[in-house]
């Protein structure tokens, strides 16, 4: 057993766990954040991206004592309040799921997109190629993806539009 | 998975004295691939040492003809470090193809070349561009490095500090990409060196593992074009059958992608 110190969605946690144990099931079983979710446990579905001291990492593939000390966003820290972050408004408004199981990984995968071509100085200008490429790692059963990219780069646009605001 | 001990080194010398104070201990780099084996109770480690936290694993370094490569380094980091971009623009290039986004976050280079996984990207760098490879007790020419499927010449204990690579005067990568797992179906790295000599590696293609291409590498001896390849035939016989391919589509593949890898490196 050993103290896992992590920084969830803000808020400073301890939980005591086993060491086998992987960062998902710390969110889902010990913190009750279940909407990360397990979808193919084998790191190839992306259903249980969350972010990582900024970075979108699969959890299901991380002990939970590699991310001692680091500060974690699931898909339950990235609205604020009622107002839904720009990429969770934009999977709404284009459709961009049905069962929804994919959408919390799809959303944090996409955010992650979308901030590292922000900060590389490509000003945000995401092309549909681009966005197929890099959500290479989250697989979707229903919607065919086409949705799925629509909402990307309409939330790309509502991203860069917030971050000129700020 | 089986029960195991977490143990975080800050350093190379702690993680090293953190292993031979264990039973059964794997070093844990990005944790992309063993993570999974051990999932799957492949691997029970009875204690798992993080290598991914010491500082002096981290950086890629250009200084002359060398870009080195420390072996704690993410993929994603080589994929878009200037100093990979500008002295090996293939590597960057190979780098930027493994897995998918999450996966080069957290992979790293030592990690790949450790488990020398037969499909894997970077030991056709390794071998194609003559790399050495830098433990805590030596150094390791890749040609004596890669010993076979899932083998190296890594002793007990031994652990990969860093990976320099000579800076080609050109060097080219063209990858056939197996659409779930994102290993190379094939995968081919050529490289003329400063002194004019020509490697060629491939991966994916032999049940040995990475391996170099002689045929391939005479031919553009003779005359450095992709079309130059199109005479050489490469021999099916010991080269991985599978699912998704028969060893004589690898075998043409190791041509294509060969082809392809010329093109791009100019």
């Amino acid at each position: 057993m050993s103290t896992v110190k992590l920084t969830v969605n803000g808020k400073a946690v301890s939980v005591d766990v086993e060491d086998r144990t992987l960062l998902v099931h710390v969110l889902r079983d010990h913190l009750n954040l279940t909407g990360t979710h397990v979808g193919c446990d084998t790191s190839q579905c992306g259903a249980c991206v969350v972010h990582m001291d900024g970075k979108a990492v699969k959890s299901c593939t991380m002990l939970a004592g590699q991310a001692d000390g680091s500060s974690v966003t699931t898909i339950e820290g990235i609205a604020k309040g009622d107002e839904l972050h720009p990429m969770q408004a934009a999977f709404r408004d284009n459709h961009g799921l049905q069962c929804g199981y994919c959408t919390p990984g799809m959303i944090m995968s996409a955010i992650d997109i979308v901030q590292r071509h922000h900060s590389q100085g490509s000003g945000g200008q995401l092309d549909e190629a681009t966005v197929r490429q890099e959500l290479e790692g989250n697989i979707c059963r229903c919607t065919g993806y086409h949705n799925i990219v629509k909402a990307v780069l309409d939330a790309a646009g509502r991203m860069k539009v917030a971050q000129a605001a700020e | 998975m089986y029960q195991t001990t977490y143990h975080r080194a800050s350093s190379v010398d702690e993680a090293a004295s953190l292993f031979g104070k264990s039973s059964e201990a794997k070093f844990l780099a990005g944790g992309q691939t063993l993570l999974p084996v051990m999932k799957q109770r492949l691997a029970g480690p009875s204690d798992v040492i993080d290598l991914s936290k010491i500082k002096d694993m981290i950086g890629v370094e250009a200084a002359g003809d060398t870009l080195t490569i420390k072996a704690a380094t993410p993929h994603y980091d080589v994929a878009t470090s200037d100093a990979a971009k500008k002295a090996i623009p293939a590597l960057a290039y190979l780098a930027s193809l493994i897995g998918d986004p999450a996966v080069r976050y957290r992979g790293t280079i030592g990690g790949s070349i450790a488990n020398n996984d037969p499909a894997a990207d970077y030991p056709a760098a390794l071998l194609a561009l003559g790399a050495t490879v830098k433990t805590n007790k030596r150094s390791i020419p890749a040609e004596d490095f890669f010993q076979g499927l899932f083998t190296t010449a890594l002793e007990d204990g031994e652990i990969i500090t860093a990976v320099s690579f000579p800076v080609p005067a050109k060097a080219g990568y063209a990858k056939m990409r197996h659409p779930a797992s994102r290993f190379a179906l094939t995968a081919v790295f050529v490289a003329q060196t400063k002194s004019g000599e020509i490697r060629v590696a491939a991966t994916g293609a032999s049940q040995s593992g990475v391996m170099r291409v002689g045929a391939i590498e005479a031919a553009l001896k003779a005359n450095w074009s992709p079309s130059a390849i199109d005479s050489v035939s490469i021999p099916a016989s010991g080269l991985l059958s599978d699912i998704h391919g028969t060893s004589e589509y690898r075998a043409n593949l190791v041509k294509v992608m060969a082809q392809r890898a010329v093109a791009a490196a100019g």
